[in-house]
């Protein structure tokens, strides 16, 4: 068990892991992008905006899982001190980050041709701008933090926090009235995305989710080289 | 004795965990109605102090057969098959905006049963299919 922990052995099968991601990516994203682009039907409503899917709903749902993520190793190393998977979150937050902004920037080129607005206050909408606060504070509280053990602390506080926020999220559109459509896919109804365009949603989730592991192994594995440069002290 | 410190650390995150559910449930309370992006017919219909110069946001179906076009105005009925409000408006309204499809009017209550509008938003709902498939489930539903 403490052999799969020690950080070299770790650096070496990321490097594997890496090669691999990489060379899958490549196809992944042509495949997705050609059914989400030419090969699937035009929605009977929105006509090529659906598109815009393909991109927001994965980019959204990296936010989230991305968010909870790093909730997770925060709040590890605040019980018990594992300093290696501070490396994880700081690898993953920016990633997150983007992909929130991503999920707005999308949801917002959808919305004026179908809502007839680029944003609106609504509870969906909202938590969502409120995600990418928390996303930015928990980057700042560990790059400008000096020492580390106020810098856990805070990023505990803001995980904490920003954990309900992601509850909130999710529930947002079923407490409240909101302009955002309901899920469309959940674990507990049937999904309402037609068939056609529920395989090019796949194939841009998994692709996306691909990308954020080559770009998350690069950056854990440059996190763990300057580490072992400078030691932890000094990051 | 490590142990014991995790013990702590635990307790100070389980305590720090019920005070933010705490702290945002009751911020959420005091939001209460701005969280609500509209209110429906029937919940304006149910509402005591409908203050009419006050902006606000209704929202539902646009009634089946209700659209009414003018030279420059447009009138249709809310509904959310419980209650009704008429809804007048002059403007443009969204491509989406369509009979039997979701509707946000924001604007100003004449009273309970009358609305203007300043501005109209289409609401989508969680379905995509494509134009074949809807016109299956039209010929079916007749």
């Amino acid at each position: 068990m403490i052999k799969y922990l020690n950080p070299s052995y770790v650096f070496k099968i990321s490097g594997k892991l890496l090669n691999l991601f990489k060379t899958l990516l490549i196809p992944l994203v042509a495949i997705g992008l050609i059914f989400s682009l030419f090969l699937s039907p035009e929605d009977y409503i929105q006509g090529d905006s659906v598109r815009i899917m393909y991109i927001h709903v994965p980019s959204a749902w990296i936010s989230l899982f991305g968010f909870a993520a790093i909730s997770f190793f925060c709040i590890l190393n605040f019980l018990f001190k594992i300093k290696n998977v501070t490396l994880i979150y700081k690898s993953l937050a920016p990633i997150g980050l983007t992909f929130n902004i991503v999920a707005i920037v999308t949801g917002s080129l959808w919305g004026q041709p179908t809502w007839g607005t680029w944003w609106a206050w609504d509870a969906r909408l909202t938590s969502m701008l409120v995600l990418m606060f928390f996303y930015i504070a928990f980057i700042f509280s560990y790059k400008f933090i000096k020492s580390p053990d106020r810098s856990i602390k805070a990023c505990t506080l803001i995980s904490v926090l920003g954990l309900i926020n992601i509850i909130i999220i999710k529930y947002s559109v079923e407490w409240w009235s909101t302009l955002h459509q309901p899920s469309s896919i959940s674990l507990a109804k049937e999904t309402t995305v037609h068939f056609s365009m529920l395989i090019p949603l796949g194939l841009m989730v998994f692709a996306l989710f691909m990308y954020v592991a080559v770009i998350f192994l690069m950056k854990y594995r440059i996190e763990t080289i300057r580490v072992k440069k400078k030691g932890f002290k000094k990051l | 004795m490590l142990l014991k410190k995790v013990k702590i650390r635990l307790s100070i995150l389980l305590a720090l965990s019920v005070l933010s559910v705490l702290a945002i449930f009751l911020l959420f309370k005091v939001l209460e109605d701005n969280v609500l992006y509209f209110y429906s017919p029937s919940e304006i219909k149910n509402s005591d102090d409908i203050n009419l110069k006050k902006k606000i946001r209704i929202g539902g179906m646009v009634k089946k057969g209700s659209i009414q076009s003018y030279e420059r105005d447009i009138k249709f009925i809310v509904t959310d098959l419980k209650n009704e409000i008429i809804v007048s408006y002059s403007g443009t309204v969204p491509a989406l905006f369509a009979e039997g499809k979701g509707v946000v009017a924001e604007g100003s209550l004449k009273d309970k049963k009358f609305f203007i509008a300043k501005r109209i938003l289409a609401k989508h709902d969680e379905n995509y299919m494509p134009p074949e498939v809807q016109e299956s489930l039209n010929k079916d539903a007749k």
